[in-house]
């Protein structure tokens, strides 16, 4: 009888080690083995000998954490950093703020055209990256911009947001323009599940509106708000798309403005994989340590209602 | 990119989006050259080669040598321009396949590729006849190493200088004959509008500025004997350096990059009235300002001495033979063919729309005046003067280091608007591009 079920038992675990095989094939060819093999040639280097002209030109060494180091003391590098950083303490509360309010509005008793309102604000979102980013530049150039036109023809100038000091924020314009209606659609649904007897009951108490919005929507989707503020913190550390379109147009977006910019510019530019790998397993890195502290700070928030 | 908040992250665990965020370039770099595999057949079926280029309308060039030659097929296939294939080209070599038979190449890129081992060293297979028929100045960038070469001239762009002749006219100005001329010219231009510019300077074109150091007798990197040198940080290309940054200092150039919205703004309505250019700017310049038509001229580039004769290029492309390839006799058969037959130069003019390396053909291929400028009847005439006396320039292995230190290091410069930042910019250069340099191991002289 115990053989029986052993056997069983053996042949169902076969069955199951066949029915994961195809996910667990395809985690290791894409990820798990790129993602190994990253991690190998950041310790690599290439050196040339003599000219390094054809075949035996140049031959791979270890370089040990050479490429972290050449990375880390690159001044220009930690510069990127602490921009990326200040364009994510713009975008995400400005971000999540809007898309938090619109979301309320949208919800409240007395909204109108509320399908109309909704598809518009999330419109944004459908542009792909590249392209909102081509046409916010056609309205940032002076020489291009209407907003510069209109300015002109009452007399009075607009600042170039193209100049260095105000460069930042006309990239996290973007990406506000850009993510607000996801953030929105996503706080919205989860408003949606809210049960109503909750809004009777304030009602019944008295609350106003704006008494039911601050005190009874925003604790219920509290974790769904840190869920977008996670997703939106890796996002900007990920920004990409909208500083290396607006660089052609300006001379204040440097080929390494973001930290994903230089990779890009090691790996593409410079044909150097090498580097590039360890900066990508440094950014890789950030990105967990920002995100799981960010989580572990608002633990006791997010998950309060699911232990309750 | 992802930006703010994408739907793909929601869905899967989100453990996986991080560890896919630091692997992603990497891994693009790896998965690509497996997927794009393709071989050369050999045996009693015809020879296919593989022709990596970006011309425009090339394949009715390559039809040609396919209806002349049953045996060695040729197949083209499409590829961004730039870097991009340089890029696709050094993946497939380092994964041991995938590689095109024959491949375009910028000239820049030449020594990079050739240091990687990407394109081959054909001097032993050409015919002796083909060094004859181009300029010295862009057989320089082909041949290495004294007796190296490792691609064959398919189109150049030597420097001339395109000007509104209408706002010449009305101004009292004539086509600059010297860099001096030219900046008086540009400070009468600025004087009668304050809003119109001669020209600007661009941080993003680096190869426009190597075309203007070549044209002050520069070459940036050299090669003594065993070993590479650099030599940007010296008195030619400091003097062009300096020359722009006054005028830019001065206000009487333009600052903002090219290539830009505003930028063809600018020249649609008059506010930008100069390009200093190569020989494919109608192309660009009928594309961008179409309004203006009728309205430019050519000259030649300003000189720094009066009655000289020098100019530098800026673009074109050559023809290589890859290092994977296995039918390397074919492959620079066809280059050779593609770049130095009649039949070829002619094609690649009608229907590529290039100004040919090849001087012999070139003469007969280049009869009419480009469409925007069919007004100036000598316009290839002037062109292809102007492209015999291109000087010598060597690129050396770390070009597109030295291309993106110069528009990080310039967009500084012109946004301070100061003559000496130009020449610190240089300085800059010079030292990243050397320190780039000995940090691969190259010892330099």
């Amino acid at each position: 009888m115990t053989t029986a079920t052993t056997s069983l038992t053996r042949r169902s675990n076969r069955f199951a080690y066949v029915l994961i095989a195809p996910a667990a094939l395809c985690f290791a060819l894409f990820l798990a083995i790129p993602i190994l093999y990253a991690i190998f040639i950041s310790f690599r280097r290439e050196i040339v000998v003599g000219l390094g002209l054809g075949e035996g030109g140049r031959t791979e060494i270890w370089a040990g954490l050479g490429n972290y180091t050449a990375v880390l003391s690159d001044p220009e590098f930690l510069a990127s950093a602490g921009r990326v950083l200040l364009y994510g303490c713009v975008l995400v509360p400005v971000m999540l703020g809007l898309a938090l309010l619109f979301a309320l509005l949208l919800d409240s008793r007395r909204a109108r055209v509320r399908s109309f309102a909704r598809i518009a604000i999330f419109l944004p979102y459908a542009v792909p990256a590249v392209i909102s980013s081509v046409l916010w530049g056609f309205l940032y150039l002076p020489g291009t911009s209407p907003f510069h036109h209109i300015a002109d023809a009452l007399g009075g100038g607009l600042p170039d947001v193209l100049s260095p000091s105000l460069v930042l924020l006309a990239i996290a314009n973007i990406g506000i323009w850009g993510g607000t209606g996801f953030n929105m659609v996503v706080l919205y649904t989860s408003l949606k599940s809210v049960p109503s007897e909750l809004y009777e009951a304030a009602t019944l108490d008295g609350c106003t509106e704006i008494q039911i919005a601050t005190r009874i929507k925003v604790p219920m989707i509290l974790p769904s708000l840190i869920m977008t503020a996670v997703f939106s913190i890796i996002a900007t550390l990920q920004v990409f798309a909208e500083p290396m379109l607006l660089r052609p147009l300006t001379n204040s977006i440097s080929t390494t403005w973001s930290p994903l910019m230089r990779i890009y510019r090691d790996a593409f530019i410079q044909n150097d994989i090498y580097i590039a790998s360890a900066g990508s397993v440094l950014v890789a890195l950030a990105t967990f340590v920002i995100s799981f502290g960010f989580l572990r700070l608002v633990r006791g928030q997010a998950f309060a209602q699911e232990e309750r | 990119m992802p930006r703010a908040s994408s739907p793909r992250m929601s869905q899967g665990p989100s453990r996986r989006r991080f560890l896919t965020t630091g692997a992603a370039l990497t891994s693009a770099a790896l998965a690509g050259p497996a997927l794009t595999g393709c071989g050369a057949t050999s045996g009693g079926t015809p020879i296919e080669l593989t022709f990596w280029t970006w011309a425009p309308g090339i394949e009715d060039v390559v039809d040609l040598w396919n209806q002349q030659n049953p045996d060695v097929q040729v197949v083209v296939s499409r590829q961004d321009a730039g870097d991009a294939a340089v890029t696709k080209l050094l993946t497939a070599v380092r994964a041991g396949n995938g590689a095109p038979d024959v491949v375009q190449a910028e000239y820049q890129a030449i020594t990079s590729l050739a240091s990687a081992d990407a394109i081959a060293d054909i001097s032993a297979d050409l015919t002796p006849q083909t060094r004859d028929r181009f300029a010295e100045g862009i057989w320089s960038n082909v041949n290495l190493q004294g007796e190296s070469i490792y691609a064959i001239p398919q189109d150049t762009g030597p420097l001339q200088f395109y000007y509104r002749a209408d706002v010449f006219e009305e101004l009292g100005l004539s086509a600059p004959e010297t860099w001096d001329d030219y900046a008086e010219a540009a400070r009468t231009i600025n004087a009668a509008d304050p809003e119109m510019f001669l020209g600007t300077f661009s941080n993003a074109d680096p190869g426009l500025f190597v075309g203007l150091a070549q044209q002050a007798g520069a070459s940036w990197w050299q090669i003594d004997g065993e070993h590479w040198s650099v030599a940007i940080d010296e008195e030619p290309t400091q003097r062009v350096a300096r020359f722009w940054g006054e005028l830019v200092e001065e206000g009487v150039i333009d600052n903002e990059p090219m290539y830009t919205p505003q930028w063809n703004t600018a020249l649609n309505n008059g506010t930008q009235v100069g390009w200093v250019s190569a020989v494919w700017a109608p192309g660009v310049l009928s594309g961008n300002a179409g309004s203006t038509e009728g309205n430019w001229q050519m000259a030649p580039l300003p000189q720094w001495e009066a009655g000289e004769e020098a100019t530098g290029n800026w673009g074109g492309s050559s023809t290589a033979v890859t290092t994977q390839t296995r039918h390397r006799d074919a492959a620079v058969r066809f280059a050779e063919w593609l770049n130095t037959s009649t039949d070829a130069v002619q094609a690649l003019v009608t229907e590529s729309g290039v100004f040919p390396a090849d001087q012999v053909e070139s003469e007969q291929a280049l009869t009419e005046p480009p469409e925007f400028f069919s007004h100036q009847e000598d316009f290839y005439e002037l062109s292809t003067s102007n492209a015999e006396s291109v000087r010598p320039f060597t690129f050396g292995p770390n070009v597109n280091v030295t291309y993106s230190l110069f528009n990080d290091a310039f967009a500084q410069a012109t946004q301070s608007r100061s003559a000496e930042a130009f020449t610190d910019a240089i300085t800059t250069l010079q030292e990243g591009t050397v320190a780039d340099l000995e940090n691969q191991g190259y010892v330099l002289s």
